[in-house]
């Protein structure tokens, strides 16, 4: 199997703080990886640096082998990056469906002018992002939402959008931070369905940072555990999970 | 879908509607001599800032920066175009021509102006973009205050000191003279100029919103972090909004320019931007339809209440304040969800 990514001796510090340090991954086409750790491990600095929102200190990152270290936000992006957010990010005062175009917004493509003029190619690449958009959105039973503000959705559907808005860019990888944060079990069960539904319909690779244990164990297939910005423990999920390492950093006794 | 956007579409009929709808009663108020002068003299200006206060929504409401420069790029557009048509006041006789390429040109200097303070300016964000847009606004009235332009048999004549450091022959003639400004532009701006360019602006600026670049510019409102992580580029939709909206000002300061025998830099000072902040603000942030009408309200109001002559500006406070109720008080507006929702949708959702 082909690596999608490749992260070795990633570090970043804030003042004299390691945040992230010496931190290395290698995730292969079509898995699911699960990045784990208590509270302040660096997990969502992980996300950071993997999407240019900071520039690394150290290391290397590489896309589908192509160097994507130290690159900007957009760039990353473009290169096949997309991610959620831990605290919701959503476009609150457009539609759910305009959310989701705004994640069309560098597939399709028609000019400033053609827009303002109503000239022909607006008319059919926006029929085109519609339905784009509307085939997305029944991916997460939203397509009945899609005129409603995006703030107005019920919390639990603002990730599920969030997650719609991320695919729309058409990424080879998809970060997932916190998925099931604030989800009820029932919730939580139906959002694993639906990431390994993503995974298999969009053939795409995730990596997903989460504390609910049961839906780690659930879908990941291997795990990095990281605590104080160190990777602690990695490998296959069952074996990580039973490890008294793990299990007393993080776990508990 | 198609009912949403057949929504968007009736909400732009009305809006063009109620502009078409006000000029035909002030028409038929004009021909069968019921408006009086003073008010027959506010008409233009009433479109001058209807205009202004459209663009400026672009950026406050739309774009979601607060920027208190406008005026200033009024005054570009204002000077730019006055000064063209100056100059060929005496080769283009078709004054319907002449001011149309006079709108261009205030507009496409606006633009510039705007393009060119947008890309350092809009790094800041917040209370620090406001100060600094006001500040180039100043600078520019400034600057306009400046100019002292003439033409003689030899050519034009350019300083930035005084009429006589120009060197001009005693027959020259000044075009524009510093602090007085230009006088003798020919009074090419009529009401019906300025009603097609409300339209003309709520067209583009209607569309622009309700296209794949007005959803990245609200996005980038909405979310800056969120708009980058889906591949968008914040400082090139910011600059779009900025220099639109700076061109539409440029347009009303055109407008503003060929309804006057004297144009002055000094009118266009901050009190001209906050005003038309005001009109963004009472008539809603992101509502279009609210700006055509809180700057149609408020400009014509004082005119009509002079009458009242002591208790004019009275008023004039109470019907900001009651403005102010209806277009952002909550249970105000769950009212008119609930009894006006088809005609006073409010805001931002308009924009969906």
């Amino acid at each position: 199997m082909a690596a999608i990514l490749e992260v070795n001796n990633l570090g970043i510090s804030f003042g004299g703080l390691h945040a992230v340090d010496n931190f290395h991954v290698t995730i292969n086409q079509g898995e699911l990886y699960g990045l784990i750790g208590p509270n302040g491990a660096g997990k969502t600095t992980i996300f950071n640096l993997l999407t240019g929102v900071y520039k690394p200190d150290e290391g290397i990152i590489r896309l589908d082998g192509q160097d994507i270290t130290g690159r900007k936000t957009i760039d990353i992006n473009k290169a096949g990056v997309a991610r959620t957010f831990q605290n919701i990010r959503l476009f609150h005062q457009i539609s759910v469906l305009d959310n989701v175009k705004v994640g069309l917004h560098n597939r399709y493509s028609y000019s400033t002018v053609t827009g303002i003029f109503r000239l022909p190619g607006y008319r059919r690449t926006e029929r085109l992002m519609d339905e784009k958009a509307m085939e997305l959105l029944k991916v997460f039973d939203l397509d009945t939402s899609a005129e409603i503000l995006a703030s107005n959705l019920p919390y639990g559907k603002q990730r599920k959008l969030e997650i719609a808005r991320a695919l729309a860019t058409d990424p080879k990888l998809l970060l997932l931070d916190e998925p099931a944060a604030g989800m009820n079990p029932n919730e939580t069960a139906e959002l694993m369905e639906t990431i390994r539904f993503v995974r298999e319909h969009f053939g795409i690779t995730i990596l997903l940072i989460e504390h609910d244990m049961k839906l780690v164990s659930g879908i990941c297939e291997r795990l990095s555990v990281l605590n104080f910005g160190k990777i602690l423990c990695e490998g296959e999920t069952s074996e990580v999970l039973h490890d008294p390492e793990v299990i007393k950093a993080y776990l508990g006794e | 879908m198609t009912r949403m956007k057949n929504r968007k579409l009736r909400s732009n009929l009305i809006t063009y509607g109620i502009v078409i709808a006000a000029f035909i009663a002030v028409q038929a108020l004009q021909s069968a001599g019921r408006l009086s002068s003073l008010m027959a003299g506010l008409l233009v200006p009433l479109c001058v800032y209807v205009v202004l206060a459209v663009s400026l929504n672009l950026v406050v409401g739309i774009s979601g920066e607060l920027s208190l420069g406008h005026a200033g790029f009024m005054c570009v557009g204002a000077f730019t175009s006055a000064f063209f048509t100056n100059l060929v006041k005496d080769t283009i006789t078709i004054s319907g021509l002449r001011f149309f390429l006079a709108i261009l040109i205030g507009a496409a200097f606006a633009g510039i102006f705007g393009l060119l303070i947008g890309i350092p300016v809009l790094r800041l964000r917040g209370d620090y973009l406001a100060i600094v847009t006001l500040a180039f606004g100043e600078i520019i009235k400034n600057i306009m205050n400046l100019f002292y332009i003439g033409k003689d048999s030899a050519g034009y004549h350019m300083s930035l000191k005084d009429q006589f450091s120009m060197g001009m022959e005693p027959t020259g003639k000044m075009i524009i003279s510093g602090p007085m400004g230009i006088t003798g532009t020919p009074k090419d701006a009529s009401f019906l100029a300025g009603v097609i360019l409300i339209l003309v602006t709520l067209y583009i600026v209607l569309h622009l919103i309700d296209s794949r670049d007005g959803r990245a510019i609200m996005a980038i409102r909405d979310n800056r972090i969120a708009a980058e992580s889906v591949g968008l580029n914040v400082m090139k939709f910011k600059l779009m909004a900025f220099t639109v909206s700076a061109g539409l000002a440029g347009a009303a300061g055109a407008l503003y320019a060929h309804n006057l025998a004297t144009l002055q830099a000094k009118k266009f000072d901050y009190n001209t931007s906050i005003l038309t902040l005001v009109f963004v603000v009472l008539g809603g942030i992101g509502n279009i339809r609210g700006s055509v009408i809180a700057a149609v309200v408020l400009t014509a109001l004082p005119e009509m209440l002079r009458g009242l002559s002591n208790y004019r500006m009275l008023i004039y406070s109470i019907v900001l304040i009651v403005m102010m109720i209806f277009n952002w008080a909550p249970k105000v507006l769950e009212w008119r969800e609930r009894h006006l929702g088809r005609f006073f949708r409010r805001g931002r959702e308009e924009v969906m």
